[in-house]
């Protein structure tokens, strides 16, 4: 796996041992399982998190009481090759309801022969989530301030 | 557009340097404060200091005849930091999956 920093965007690169058709269909349907569990925006534990297969649908958690916290639009869905969605998340983690302020996800399968495959996923357009964030910041009190993803880093950092 | 020549994760990789980090997340501090709550000499503290300055991921600023080192939450560079390993996380459980299960059209 190779990872590549941008300012504004996010390269990961990794092959797996599974042909086309099949990489794209496990991306999709077992994103439940892909999907790290940590990152949960609900009050509650997540039951499952959904990632409906067509442009138009949405990625979401449902927790345990029910609850659903839909956290990113399906812009395309073109199977086996391409997935693209928003990423209606912000550096707070929470879910921005201003598309302005979202970036996106995007995923490629290749098919690399021997029955492997390459996926290429970029996520781009982070600094549109950076927008405002500077007012913000200033408005709280200074302990409080940091975006959310500071303190899970240094959590995560520390484990 | 400013490049930064080390990225966040790697910047991190080293103990003390994450220690260091740590210290400045709970609370912006300077070089002597780091060097006597760490054991580290402070040459070395100024070393760190400027790998994670590098990685974009803190800044200084003057205060007297101190520089105070502050968290870098203006940047992207943690943010992006966050999302890569929440993305290399998630591309590692998908090649354990998809390799795992049985190959049922093969």
């Amino acid at each position: 796996m190779t990872h590549a920093a941008t300012d504004t965007a996010i390269h990961t690169t990794i092959t797996v041992n599974a042909p086309i058709e099949r990489a794209f269909q496990v991306f999709t349907e077992d994103f439940d399982v892909i999907k790290p569990r940590e990152h949960n925006m609900l009050g509650v534990d997540i039951a499952e998190t959904v990632f409906e297969p067509h442009a138009g649908g949405h990625i979401y958690d449902r927790g345990v009481d029910g609850s659903e916290c839909r956290w990113a639009r399906v812009l395309a869905y073109e199977p086996p090759h391409r997935l693209l969605f928003s990423w209606d998340i912000s550096p707070r983690w929470q879910v921005e309801t201003d598309p302005e302020k979202t970036s996106e996800v995007e995923i490629r399968f290749t098919a690399e022969g021997d029955g492997r495959t390459r996926v290429d996923l970029e996520h781009r357009h982070l600094d549109r989530h950076g927008e405002g964030w500077e007012s913000e910041r200033d408005g709280v009190a200074h302990d409080q301030g940091w975006p959310l993803y500071l303190q899970r880093f240094a959590d995560a950092i520390a484990s | 557009m400013l490049t930064y020549q080390v990225d966040g994760w790697t910047a991190l990789g080293d103990p003390t340097r994450r220690a260091i980090f740590e210290r400045i997340v709970a609370q912006p501090r300077a070089v002597g404060e780091l060097a006597n709550e760490l054991p580290v000499s402070r040459p070395a503290v100024s070393q760190h200091l400027k790998v994670l300055k590098e990685a974009g991921l803190v800044f200084d600023r003057p205060d007297g005849t101190r520089r105070i080192y502050h968290v870098n939450a203006d940047g992207l560079a943690p943010l992006r930091a966050d999302l890569d390993r929440f993305w290399a996380q998630a591309l590692a459980n998908f090649k354990a999956i998809v390799e795992q299960l049985p190959q049922e059209d093969a």
